[in-house]
């Protein structure tokens, strides 16, 4: 909302604003946001401007267009405002009523220009904006749908969410005023100064002598309350962070009987946060009282000095009044660009995030040679893998394992022995660094990589939907499935009888990842997207640890429909899941200790075994 | 608005002397223009320059004394706002305190937190706004407009006239405008989400090959949202120039009304002067108060926000009976018991148990079949809404709810332990309590030894979320804090569920050996949590299926037997 309602005022010409201070602090200055912003660094600016005037695209034009708009708007603003001079005079030297009236339609001319001028640059660059940041959106999702997963593991989602959010707005907010701001800015200093040197050069003096004196001023002020500042974010945050832990324990407050020791404990950083916060506040609420009486003191010394002008020096009335104007409206234009060159750097520090994400390299390209199979009967073949996510520290080492085709094959393990790695590996998310993987005797990395991933189905622990209905969740497994086949599948996933039950069965839509479901339900719609995809080769990565056991019941005889014909691999916490499986691969830091059957496990009394009686536990 | 003038009375001086100060620096500040204009008059016209350097004086006296009203105005409105804030964050949060769970789960965590910290921001900076900018701007527009009828009332009626053109302008934009960005912002959410979704699902996305699908649907949304900002912002885009063009022919208007008067000796050149500079004023005020309203509309849903939590009623009362809890008997008789009262199906169903001071009782079910509910009665963290629930023989109402969970100590599912060092955690059950007895309940919770493995022992800090912890360790230590605070009850809630069975084995071994006056109640899901209690309860959908001890429900209870056989299938 910030971004909007900067935005409804493009071009410039915000009302003056005597009472608020450089970053519009009076307004309360809360914690959130508002600080004086920090100094930003750029990698590489010039390429990034050269980006982004290719994003503009054809509408490149327009953007030149649209700023040298915004020149004659400024510059006829400024001269609309001399035409005062003449106008006054004349009315002094009784020049007769004709020549006023020449006077004022030439100002009412003037005025036009500059007006139309500006509206006709902000809607040429609403357009320019926003189309490019169509543009700039689509690509960054665009590169977002090709990039290997080892980005996305790399990254946090929040990282690359602000890329899409923040960054992104700083762009918007740079091309839609920013830019226009900046030259408005530039060209009414200019401009003023000039008139004002034709008009008068020592009152120009005068005002260039100590307009930046007045800048020094309250820039040493906000300097100061920057320190206070500082005082007041420490402050909060440990009020803050004392709020979000309490009450996020408040039951067990409750049930220790320590609401009286909780409600001490707040008091005293409330307090803190009460001194702390008065003297930030105070000080950045001097701000606008300052700076106003500065603009009025200016004025006050242009009224005497430009009087005295008059009476000793015969300085023209005309002159003299547009200088009071110019006196009250010099400081805007240099605070205005001080503040542009500011957002100016943000936005640009923006463009380079989302181009950074832009300019990673996709995921690698399939081979040249890829064989052409119509269909995968399902033979897994493991051989000697060796794979590391950081090639110098290896996470899986030696690892051979062969499923016959329809074979259930379960890894059993800590976190970090390296199950889940293996599936990664299989659909080629990662690459392995050594050894072979065959499907049905040809390596892998042979098969196109969307042929391989549709043979490919994969249940996850983390039930992951998609708003939309339930049928089209479904229907995500094979995008061509009729509802019959969709309910087929959700017959054969257990899933028929809970989706009948619902008011609006197959067409209740999910929201939130599907928050309106149980977490066994979300399962089981998972399951039968799995179902739906015909994949010859099924991976169920901890699909069942997240349920509790009588669920679990519920969700194992659909798995056992699903696993029939199909080759599975089997990523298990909880070892009742894995008993059935043909063979059972014990994992211990990226190694294999113990391959066999349940039987023959349990036998071997080794890891398996103590791992299934409880003596010792995964974690 | 009528509870807030309890925070603001302590504080009335304030409230009344920074809208004062702020009243006087604008009478001082309206005043300027009209000086320079007699600059003009009295000193120009007449090369005066004693004059120019008079009047010059009594402007510098203006600027002087709006200066320090300006600042008082900052101090008092910053000592006002500040403190007024600092008394609501106090009382929502003592009233979140008082909160009974039924209130908590009404609120989820977050939305409290949000009213704690940016909700109630936001109404300070409206009090500051209010104290200051609500009455600058219009006090400078009035003053304006004053200021210029004492220097020529015809020329005046231009300002009357233009006042309400510049507010109808915006009016009318604001009114044309805010629906589209209601929208704009909806589909703002919706990209925003699209792309959230995407991030969170990339592996199935991958998996499946379903980019290009994706890609269509997001193509949709981003060209929705590019054309929905720009009719949106077509609208706001015309306000600047209308603003602009109807100040530039009020100053033509002026002008030439002035040029009028000053033939006919109504009005001196100067005061034309000044008139034009009051123009400029009259449009940055309207300016102003229009930013004004907008930012005030959100700190007004943040207020009612705010107040949702202090006109809540707190549900749970004490009882007013002084007894404490002494030996640990329980006896449900008949109890039915919902969340809400708009649930249709109760979570539990007619429910009588009795349980024995210092038996062992073992609760074992599904998800969802009120296991948690069950134990959650017992310190009456809710009401039951048929039935009553009695410990040692009294209701529980009837105990103030201090007495009742001094004695009946609850290991929640949801284990938190708060930033601190862990024996800092411990001493939470028994802020007396002294370093033996400590040791003796890690010993108990088999937490002893991983914590004499720190290098700092009990000191070790527990970071924020616990994160230094294993789940086990956090499981284990939040039992040594219930064990601590010396129970007739303890109940615990599948609080071993990260914890190995060697481990958990010793610490049943202790409850059951070391706490023989306690009673126990154990919420499990795995069936060797529980196989030695005294009691197992299975519950299904609400209701209890069967009571007996492991061996009688092997015999007799179909559910028990089937958990039990998931569970330990292979072994037997």
């Amino acid at each position: 909302m910030e971004n909007q309602s900067e935005n409804r005022d493009p071009g410039g010409k915000r009302p003056p604003n005597n009472s608020s201070g450089p970053g519009g602090m009076p307004m309360g200055g809360g914690p959130p946001g508002r600080m004086p912003m920090e100094k930003v660094k750029l990698k590489n600016s010039k390429e990034t401007i050269l980006r982004l005037w290719g994003y503009l695209g054809k509408r490149n034009f327009m953007l030149i267009a649209a700023l040298i708009l915004v020149f004659i708007s400024s510059a006829f603003t400024i001269l609309a405002s001399y035409m005062i001079r003449p106008i006054i005079n004349g009315l002094t030297e009784y020049a007769g009523t004709s020549t006023l009236i020449t006077n004022l339609l030439i100002m009412l001319g003037i005025y036009l220009v500059a007006v139309i001028s500006s509206y006709l640059q902000t809607r040429l660059m609403l357009e320019v904006a926003q189309n490019a940041l169509e543009k700039i959106r689509y690509d960054l999702f665009d590169k977002m749908q090709k990039l290997p997963l080892k980005f996305f593991d790399s990254k946090h989602n929040g990282d690359l969410m602000s890329r899409f959010t923040n960054d992104i707005d700083a762009m918007s907010q740079m091309l839609s005023t920013t830019l226009a701001q900046l030259i408005s800015g530039v060209t009414t200093l200019v401009a003023t100064i000039a008139i004002m040197i034709y008009t008068n050069w020592f009152l120009t003096i005068i005002m260039l002598t100590i307009s930046p004196l007045f800048n020094m001023f309250t820039r040493a002020v906000s300097k100061r309350s920057m320190n206070y500042y500082k005082g007041q974010q420490k402050a909060i945050g440990d009020l803050n962070g004392f709020i979000e832990e309490r009450i996020t324990g408040q039951k067990v407050i409750k049930v220790f009987n320590h609401e009286q020791q909780t409600i001490e404990q707040f008091n005293e950083l409330n307090q803190n946060y009460r001194e702390q916060s008065f003297k930030a506040q105070f000080i950045s609420g001097t701000m606008g009282p300052i700076m106003g009486s500065l603009t009025q003191l200016s004025y006050t010394i242009v009224a005497c000095i430009g009087g005295l002008l008059c009476v000793f020096r015969g300085f023209d009335i005309g002159g003299f009044t547009i200088f009071l104007n110019y006196s009250r409206s010099f400081s805007r234009p240099i605070n205005d660009i001080f503040m542009q060159i500011n957002t100016l750097f943000a936005a640009l520090a923006g463009a380079e995030r989302v181009f950074e994400v832009i300019d990673y390299p996709a995921e690698i390209a399939d081979a040249t040679d890829c064989v052409n199979v119509e269909n995968i009967v399902g033979e897994v073949i493991l051989k000697d893998v060796k794979f590391g996510y950081n090639p110098a520290i290896p996470v899986l080492k030696n690892i051979s394992v062969t499923a016959k085709p329809s074979q259930k094959i379960a890894f059993v393990g800590s976190t970090g022995a390296g199950k889940t790695t293996i599936t990664n590996l299989l659909n080629r998310f990662y690459d392995i660094q050594s050894g072979e993987i065959l499907i049905d005797g040809v390596p892998i990395t042979k098969y196109k990589k969307a042929f391989l991933r549709e043979n490919i189905a994969m249940v996850l622990q983390d039930t992951h939907l998609f708003e939309g209905s339930i049928m089209e969740n479904i229907r995500y497994g094979r995008l061509d499935a009729a509802d019959s086949e969709v309910i087929a599948a959700a017959q054969t996933a257990n899933a028929h009888e809970f989706i009948k039950k619902l008011e609006y069965g197959y067409d209740t839509i999910l929201t939130n990842d599907g928050a309106n479901l149980s977490q066994g339900q979300r399962q089981l719609l998972n399951i039968a997207r799995a179902v739906i995809s015909k994949a010859p080769i099924l991976v169920l990565d901890e699909a069942t640890s997240s349920v509790d056991t009588r669920t679990e019941r519920h969700i194992e005889l659909a798995l056992d429909r699903l696993m029939q014909s199909r080759t599975t691999f089997i990523i298990a916490h909880r070892l009742s899941t894995v008993r059935n499986s043909d063979m059972i691969v014990v994992l211990e830091r990226g190694e294999i200790i113990e391959s066999g059957n349940h039987q023959q496990l349990l036998e071997q009394k080794g890891k398996y075994h103590s791992l299934y009686t409880g003596a010792s536990k995964l974690d | 608005m009528k509870k807030y003038m309890k925070y603001i009375a302590p504080y009335w001086l304030y409230f009344i002397l920074a809208p004062l100060c702020m009243f006087v620096e604008v009478a001082c500040d309206v005043q300027i223009p009209y000086y320079a204009g007699q600059i003009i008059n009295l000193g120009v016209e007449n090369g005066d320059s004693a004059q120019i350097m008079k009047l010059t004086a009594i402007m510098l006296v203006y600027i002087l004394l709006a200066i320090s009203s300006g600042v008082g105005a900052a101090y008092f409105a910053t000592k006002a706002s500040v403190n007024f804030a600092c008394d609501v964050r106090e009382d929502v949060f003592k009233k979140i305190q008082g909160f009974s769970f039924v209130n908590i789960d009404k609120f989820s965590t977050g939305s409290l937190i949000t009213r704690l910290t940016n909700d109630i921001t936001q109404i300070q900076q409206l009090v500051v706004m209010c104290l200051r900018m609500l009455i600058r701007s219009p006090g400078m527009l009035i003053g304006s407009i004053i200021m210029a009828y004492t220097i020529n009332s015809q020329i005046a009626l231009v300002f009357v006239v233009l006042v309400p053109i510049l507010s109808i302008i915006i009016y009318v934009v604001v009114r044309l405008s805010y629906q589209k960005f209601v929208f704009l912002q909806q589909k703002i959410d919706e990209l925003n989400s699209r792309v959230r979704e995407v991030l969170v699902n990339i592996r199935v996305i991958k998996a499946f090959t379903r980019e290009e699908h994706e890609e269509e649907k997001f193509k949709n949304v981003n060209s929705t949202l590019r054309d929905t900002s720009l009719t949106a912002y077509r609208i706001t885009l015309l306000q600047t120039p209308l603003l602009t063009i109807a100040v530039n022919i009020a100053t033509i208007v002026v002008l030439w009304l002035g040029s009028v008067a000053l033939e006919a000796d109504q009005i001196l050149i100067g005061d034309i002067s000044a008139l034009i500079t009051y123009l400029t004023q009259v449009l940055a005020s309207v300016g102003m108060l229009a930013m004004i309203f907008m930012q005030s509309s959100k700190s007004i849903v943040s207020s009612k926000r705010i107040s949702e939590v202090l006109d809540l009623d707190v549900e749970l009362a004490d009882g007013n009976n002084n007894k404490t809890v002494n030996t640990g008997n329980i006896r449900f008789d008949n109890v039915s018991f919902k969340y809400t009262h708009s649930n249709n199906e109760m979570v539990l169903n007619n429910i009588s148990v009795d349980i024995k001071s210092g038996e062992t009782i073992g609760i074992i079910g599904s998800t969802g079949c009120g296991k948690t509910s069950f134990a959650h009665l017992i310190p009456r963290l809710y009401d039951t809404n048929i039935g009553d629930v009695y410990v040692d023989g009294v209701n529980v109402k009837d105990y103030t709810l201090h007495n009742l969970r001094e004695g009946v100590a609850v290991v929640l599912q949801n284990n938190i332990l708060f930033s601190g060092t862990i024996k800092d955690n411990l001493m939470w059950g028994d802020a007396n309590a002294n370093m033996e007895t400590i040791e003796q309940m890690a010993q108990w919770s088999a937490s002893y030894e991983f914590i004499s493995h720190f290098k700092d022992g009990y000191d070790t800090t527990v970071e924020q979320g616990a994160v230094n912890l294993s789940g086990g360790q956090k499981q284990r230590l939040c039992i040594a804090r219930a064990l601590l605070k010396k129970p007739k009850i303890i109940i615990l809630d599948d609080s071993t569920s990260a914890v190995d069975t060697a481990t958990e084995r010793k610490i049943n071994g202790h409850l059951y050996n070391d706490l023989k006056d306690t009673t126990k109640i154990i919420i499990a899901q795995r069936i060797t949590s529980i196989i030695n209690a005294s009691k197992i309860i299975v519950m299904d959908k609400g209701e209890i299926e069967a009571i007996g001890t492991h061996e009688e429900l092997l015999e007799n209870c179909l559910t028990y037997q089937e958990i039990y056989n998931s569970q330990m299938g292979g072994l037997s």
